[in-house]
């Protein structure tokens, strides 16, 4: 088993393994075994994508940021707004449109903000995510400002299946696929040179610029391809939710979908469907059962992953292999 | 004979057990933001359905009522719409109530619609709201009420000439501005000034903004801020900037003068007057019982505020359907029970306006006065069976 050469395990690890289809068989079969719980399961996830694509900069770029939502968004109310004013209710080509602004929307903002550094960069990413929030606020002809754009319904998805607005079961498995085309995008862009590069800036960031990367460049188009992704899960959530308003921008967004990611296990790319389904599920149920004290739970919880699981449920679960591992060793 | 008696006496158990499992239940979902900021308001709306259940423990007819509450947690409309998706699904309950904020409600009533369940709004004050499902009533107020009610005290009442218009920028704000404008200009004032006060996230400092509206010298001053630390701000700035000696009236809607926090606003606040459609000091003998009781239950520093009785009159008008449908709740018929219905309220007569779905219901002018060392709110008018105007007049989202 340990026989592998540094270059051939270098070589396999982009190699799906056989449990990279658990998740997915596990998304399928919740579909059939809850059909009461799929309104939720959606939102579950468009929450895997979006941390999906926080985990990008931040797992793996080692970008800090807070304000993500900002293109969760940007995507969000690109759907919203094109079908509302523009009667343009293609779900498709509305995703592709979200991913675009969210993109350019990265890209420009990533020009200016990826000078800086820590928590300067933090407090920027905070204050460009603010700054939309507002201009969304003050635009409330457009945007529905905080009462949102009501009644939004979306043609037909491929023009074959229409949307569910009672049990969510054409949005559920519409998520699904699309959930599933964009990490197949993020993990061939992580394993790729160009993630390579990404996870070298991460770690030693003066050998970076001592090999003649070109970091700057690296990180921006980082960024602007994790905002589309973002984006693309803000779509979703319109389309899915047939409702937008204020709330996309918000800054409880952008720290819940923190939150997700850092008790999945940031930088393991599954960390975001580990992270969302504990979370949110947890959430859920306390919630269900103690409307008014479901909180207290969900703070018990996180003290205990902070304190015992600084990597998160995936980190634990690599320590405790880990350690199994030594002890057969030995 | 004698087993043909048995028989006899079997079939008229099983009948009577057939009546028996008959016997309807009827389930409610109740769908409120329980924690996070709006879980004050939760809590009145709660306790005012409490409240209702308390005093009047016949109101069902005899069906029994399940009560499945459920949390909305912040306003982004998503968490009530995927609360309501499983209160219909797994639940399967009869009619669904609650909804403090507008976003809540608007981003549910794609799903009551196609359901077809009846739905009782418990505060979401957004004026359009109803005209988004024929599924959707509404017992609390829309943001017109108390605004329009204002704009024409201020001018027939108060002789007000001049008027300059502060609100926080937000949909209950504009909606304040839009309705307070529309009756004040349109029994002859003039509007000088429109001050927009920064979001409702955080209290700003009011000072510039109130020195502005003190340099236009109007007779009144029309404020919309949520209730709370926003308005013990706007008292303190009032006072400080001497603006009642400048001659100036401070004017609002009621939301202002929340009965919970009106206590902490201190002496600045006195001579504020507000228009809403109820305050714990209302003198009727339906008001005192519902507030002795509420104290009774909750503890005597408690009080009830407009949100505790809109829950208890959504309670009344969920009663009335049951009723009325003798437990076996069709959506239409639901609604059209409450087409029309008139109900005695702790904040008066109130009634259901049969074509739009919207509450009916008499606006309170009152005037803030020291009494004993409290703060009480005197009623110096009213104006009786004032309707939702944004939708009578056909104002922007509410043209139908």
């Amino acid at each position: 088993m340990a026989s592998f050469t540094a270059a051939e395990q270098l070589a396999r690890r982009h190699r799906f393994q056989w449990w990279e289809t658990l998740p997915w068989i596990a998304a399928l079969a919740a579909f059939f075994a809850f059909p009461n719980y799929l309104a939720f399961g959606t939102q579950v996830l468009i929450t895997i994508l979006f941390a999906l694509s926080v985990d990008l900069v931040l797992g793996y770029a080692g970008i800090v940021t807070l304000g993500h939502a900002a293109f969760f968004g940007a995507g969000a109310y690109t759907v919203g707004m094109l079908a509302s004013h523009f009667g343009w209710t293609e779900p498709l080509s509305g995703l592709l449109a979200a991913a675009l602004v969210a993109g350019a929307v990265g890209l420009v903002s990533g020009l200016v903000l990826l000078r800086t550094t820590g928590l300067t960069l933090l407090m920027l990413t905070l204050c460009t995510m603010t700054l939309l929030e507002q201009a969304a606020n003050m635009g409330a002809a457009w945007t529905g400002g905080f009462d949102g754009i009501p009644g939004l319904s979306f043609g037909k998805i491929l023009g074959l299946f229409s949307f569910d607005v009672l049990y969510f079961r054409s949005q559920y498995l519409y998520v699904l696929t699309v959930l599933l085309i964009c990490f197949l995008i993020a993990r061939t862009l992580i394993y790729s040179s160009f993630g390579q590069s990404l996870t070298g800036v991460r770690e030693n960031l003066l050998r970076m610029h001592a090999v003649g990367a070109p970091v700057r460049a690296r990180l921006v188009i980082a960024y602007a391809i994790s905002a589309a992704l973002a984006g693309v899960a803000g779509g979703l959530f319109t389309q899915a939710t047939g409702f937008v308003n204020l709330a996309v921008l918000g800054l409880e967004r952008a720290a819940g979908v923190l939150i997700v990611l850092i008790l999945g296990g940031y930088g393991r790319l599954y960390g975001a469907f580990v992270g969302a389904v504990a979370y949110m599920v947890l959430e859920h149920f306390l919630a269900k059962a103690y409307p008014t004290a479901w909180q207290l739970g969900i703070g018990i919880v996180l003290v205990v992953v902070a304190l015992y699981a600084r990597n998160g449920i995936l980190g634990l679960a690599e320590t405790l292999r880990g350690k199994r591992r030594q002890r057969s060793a030995s | 004979m004698n087993i043909k008696l048995t028989r006899v006496f079997a079939a008229a158990i099983l009948a009577a057990f057939a009546a028996g499992a008959g016997a309807q239940t009827v389930k409610v979902g109740v769908v409120l933001p329980y924690t996070g900021v709006g879980a004050e308001l939760a809590q009145q709306v709660d306790r005012g359905i409490q409240t209702f259940m308390t005093l009047n423990p016949n109101a069902f007819g005899g069906v029994k009522v399940e009560i499945v509450k459920r949390d909305s947690k912040n306003p982004s409309g998503a968490e009530a719409k995927t609360a309501v998706q499983e209160l219909i699904t797994q639940e399967k309950v009869d009619i669904l109530t609650g909804f403090i904020y507008s976003p809540d409600a608007i981003a549910s009533a794609q799903l009551v619609t196609e359901a077809k369940k009846p739905m009782v709004i418990m505060n979401a004050g957004t004026a359009w709201i109803t005209n988004l499902s024929p599924m959707i009533s509404r017992v609390s107020f829309s943001m017109w009420h108390a605004g329009y009610a204002m704009g024409e005290a201020a001018v027939k009442q108060m002789k007000a000439k001049t008027a300059v218009i502060g609100y926080t920028d937000y949909p209950p704000g504009k909606d304040s501005l839009d309705a307070f404008k529309r009756a004040f200009e349109g029994a002859g004032g003039k509007i000088v000034d429109e001050i927009p006060m920064g979001g409702p996230g955080q209290v700003p400092d009011f000072t510039p903004f109130f020195q502005r509206a003190k340099d236009k010298k109007p007779d009144v001053f029309f404020v919309f801020v949520p209730a709370g630390d926003h308005t013990l701000a706007v008292m303190k700035t009032y006072g400080a900037l001497g603006m009642r000696a400048a001659g100036i009236k401070l004017v609002g809607p009621g939301d202002i003068t929340q009965d919970i926090k009106l206590q902490a606003m201190g002496d600045d606040a006195v001579g504020l007057i507000t228009t809403h459609h109820y305050n714990a000091d209302l003198d009727n003998p339906l008001n005192k019982r519902f507030v002795e009781s509420w104290k009774k239950s909750f503890g005597p520093t408690t009080t009830p505020d407009f949100m505790g009785v809109q829950g208890y009159d959504g309670m009344a008008a969920i009663a009335h359907m049951v009723t009325t449908l003798k437990g076996k709740i069709d959506a239409d018929g639901a609604i059209n029970a409450l087409r029309g219905w008139k109900y005695d309220s702790p904040r008066g007569p109130i009634s259901i306006d049969p074509r739009t779905r919207d509450i009916v219901m008499n606006e309170y002018i009152s005037e803030l006065v020291k009494k004993d060392g409290r703060l009480v709110q005197k009623n110096i008018g009213m104006l009786p069976a004032v309707k939702d105007m944004c939708k009578e007049l056909q104002e922007g989202r509410c043209k139908q």
